[in-house]
């Protein structure tokens, strides 16, 4: 076990190219990390780093305590799941979950049993004398958790170790990891450009874009507190609408109608010196059907119509899309990146096309028009220019919204009890030093 | 539709062709059998089955140091000559697949230029230095020509298994703790293992079947090679002519050949790296 310090780390490439801009990042021991972004940002770049497989061209990194810039990826006691999984096809599992063991010229007893060990977790013990080539994708995944296992590093670097599998196994397999990881305690640290996996497995998550570190947080702390439009676009499953709004005369003038500025939503405008023309940004969640609002409620939003154009009935949900006509276009660099990556630049989804998650109760029908209601205590307002959020400090009545953090990067508490075998009864290797 | 499909007399057509290719090719070989198996007096017979058979004619060459010892240069510097072909050849083409260096193009475009080389061009000044380097008439004297012979077609086939590889593997490697070298020969070595096969046969059928080189730089059965040592037979007296013990040499020495192949043949097995990434 090993706490993990980035320190200003950067990767410049020989072309010049930046593909990590001065990263600082404290990973704590036993912490499970997300690094997730698009493709590009340099999250995989910074894991490689980590790894000793890429160079680290400026800055510093510490495992443990100590400095392994230049110290190669043997000697930094870490294990890393590849995307690919990487297994060796000509070892048996066996072969390949040991292989790491035999090289540091460990005992053949204690390969075996670690190995046994591992399989047993992983539920691999029939396979032991299979080669991958013989195994389905989630078996070979789960060879490639387990080369990991059995090292027992002082730390487990994961690169997209779930994407190649079909979504189905890929949610059983992220329970699976998170279990194994809160078993084992093992710090981690975990690249994905998914953002469900991001949310759902990390004790905290590090946006990236463009080799620059967006927000360090826990899931919840970024769900509800964004630092800057990137963050609140990529975080969030149909992720949040924005809207181009205009401040006037005390007025915030919404597409979805005009909002008076008061309180603290004036004094966070006034304190941020923020310009005339502004980004509105509102969850799909925070939206209702009118209707279903209670009456004490209505007053802390905003109702307005709109055309339903698509109803998507998930069961527990109903998300409804509608346009709403914008002004001007909301324009920022953040937003086409997000829409880039999403794709939905490429399938031609209008930006001012909507999404609001309603209750099933909801009687809003397609092609009808409904009377929506949009909770004010929650929308968020961003600088156009930099992307910054406004109304970070506005937070305080959105408690009410239930959304208090629930978790926290010590959320770890009692995961070291529950560790069996594998960690505790590990014989004390380099890395496993208390830090 | 482009399914292909074959009429009967297609299929004669080809049966046909395929015989005549093979009976081109195994006659020559069923007749030096043949010829091997007969007396002296009846090497002219025409007929292809042997009157008589004898034994004479092995028996005699096996009994000959005159062929005993080219026998065992050729085994010996066949082998020696391989194991260092494949060694350097899977170095260097472990570098040119997997490394950018300078002077890599140029590399690559020198050993192309080593292979097509007519080797008759060079008999005159590579002898001229083996006479004096003093390697005239040993095995270093073969090994080297070989060795320098049988790189560029090494380089050729393992640079493209080398880059069938996937990278991740070493990488992979990298994290479980081998240094580069055990990371070569424990993970990518063996992966590469039907190139090294196939090209340890190619570089050692090269050196087995070598007679430019084996006859013009030795002089006496200290290094001459099999394949030499055939031109060197003599008959029972001045007046015959060995065909006989020439016939049984030859056997004699296609048979490793035989066994070489079809030892190493079973583990040319294409698709041994499935598997290894997501498949």
């Amino acid at each position: 076990m090993a706490d993990i310090v980035l320190d200003n780390v950067t990767k410049r490439y020989p072309d010049g190219a930046l593909a990590v801009d001065k990263i600082s990042l404290d990973i704590a021991d036993g912490e499970f990390v997300i690094l997730v972004g698009p493709s590009g940002c340099g999250k995989s770049t910074t894991l490689n780093m980590i790894a000793g497989l890429e160079d680290i061209t400026e800055g510093e990194l510490r495992i443990g305590g100590k400095v392994v810039n230049n110290a190669a990826p043997k000697d930094r006691d870490i294990a890393m799941v590849f995307q690919s999984y990487a297994l060796y096809p000509h070892m048996t599992v066996r072969q390949n979950m040991g292989f790491a063991l035999k090289l540091a010229k460990t005992p053949q007893k204690v390969i075996d049993e670690k190995v046994n060990e591992a399989a047993r977790i992983l539920d691999l013990t029939q396979h032991l004398d299979r080669r991958p080539a013989n195994l389905s994708g989630g078996q070979r995944q789960r060879v490639a958790m387990g080369r990991a296992i059995v090292r027992d590093p002082a730390a487990f670097l994961m690169d997209e170790p779930l994407s190649n599998l079909d979504a189905k196994l890929r949610v059983q397999m992220r329970t699976e990891v998170s279990r194994i990881q809160r078993r084992l305690g093992t710090t981690t640290v975990y690249v994905t450009h998914d953002q469900t996996e991001a949310m759902t497995l990390g004790d905290r998550v590090a946006v990236m874009r463009n080799g620059i570190l967006q927000q360090v947080g826990s899931p919840q702390e970024l769900y509800d507190r964004p630092d800057n439009l990137f963050v609140a676009g990529f975080i969030g499953s149909p992720s949040m609408n924005f809207m181009p709004s205009v401040v006037e005369d005390n007025t915030l003038h919404t597409p979805l109608g005009d909002v008076p500025l008061t309180g603290r939503l004036q004094r966070a405008l006034e304190q941020a010196r923020a310009p005339r023309e502004l980004i509105v940004g509102i969850r799909p969640e925070n939206f209702e059907d009118a209707a279903l609002v209670p009456a004490d409620q209505r007053s802390s939003g905003i109702t307005f119509r709109a055309s339903i154009d698509v109803l998507e009935s998930m069961g527990s949900d109903v998300f409804v899309y509608f346009t709403k006509e914008f002004g001007n276009e909301v324009d920022a660099a953040e937003l086409r990146e997000l829409a880039e990556d999403s794709g939905s630049a490429d399938v031609g989804v209008r930006n001012d096309a909507m999404v609001a998650r309603l209750d099933t109760e909801t009687r809003a029908a397609e092609g009808h028009e409904s009377e929506l209601w949009a909770d004010l205590r929650t929308l968020h307002v961003f600088n156009p220019a930099d992307g910054s959020n406004i109304t970070l400090d506005y937070g305080a009545d959105r408690a009410v919204g239930g959304a208090a953090p629930a978790t926290s990067p010590a959320a770890g508490t009692g995961r070291g009890a529950g560790g069996t075998g594998a960690s505790t009864d590990a014989p004390a290797g380099p890395g496993t030093g208390v830090i | 539709m482009a399914a292909v499909t074959t009429t009967p007399r297609q299929k004669a057509g080809w049966g046909v062709a395929n015989f005549v290719v093979i009976a081109l090719a195994l006659i020559p070989v069923l007749w030096l059998v043949s010829l091997s198996f007969k007396t002296p007096a009846a090497v002219l017979d025409p007929s292809f089955v042997p009157s008589q058979w004898t034994w004479a004619n092995y028996s005699g060459i096996l009994q000959s140091s005159q062929f005993i010892r080219p026998l065992i240069n050729s085994i010996g510097i066949g082998l020696i000559s391989t194991f260092i072909a494949v060694v350097l050849a899977s170095m260097a083409a472990y570098a040119v697949a997997r490394l950018a260096f300078p002077g890599k193009s140029v590399l690559i475009g020198m050993a192309l230029l080593i292979a097509i080389f007519p080797q008759i061009s060079l008999i005159t000044p590579l002898f001229s230095i083996e006479r004096s380097l003093g390697l005239f008439n040993t095995w270093p004297g073969l090994i080297i020509p070989y060795v320098a012979f049988g790189l560029p077609l090494g380089i050729y086939i393992l640079s493209a298994f080398f880059r069938e590889i996937p990278w991740e593997l070493e990488k992979a490697a990298k994290m479980d703790g081998a240094t580069p070298f055990q990371a070569f020969t424990k993970v990518i070595a063996p992966l590469a293992a039907p190139g090294m096969v196939t090209t340890a046969i190619l570089v050692f059928l090269a050196c087995w079947n070598d007679f430019l080189f084996a006859i013009s730089f030795t002089s006496t059965t200290t290094a001459r090679t099999a394949p030499a040592a055939l031109q060197y037979f003599s008959g029972g007296s001045v007046f015959t002519v060995p065909t006989g013990p020439i016939a049984a040499a030859a056997v004699v020495i296609t048979i490793p050949i035989i066994i070489f192949v079809l030892f190493f043949q079973r583990r040319i097995v294409a698709g041994l790296t499935s598997g290894a990434v997501k498949g």
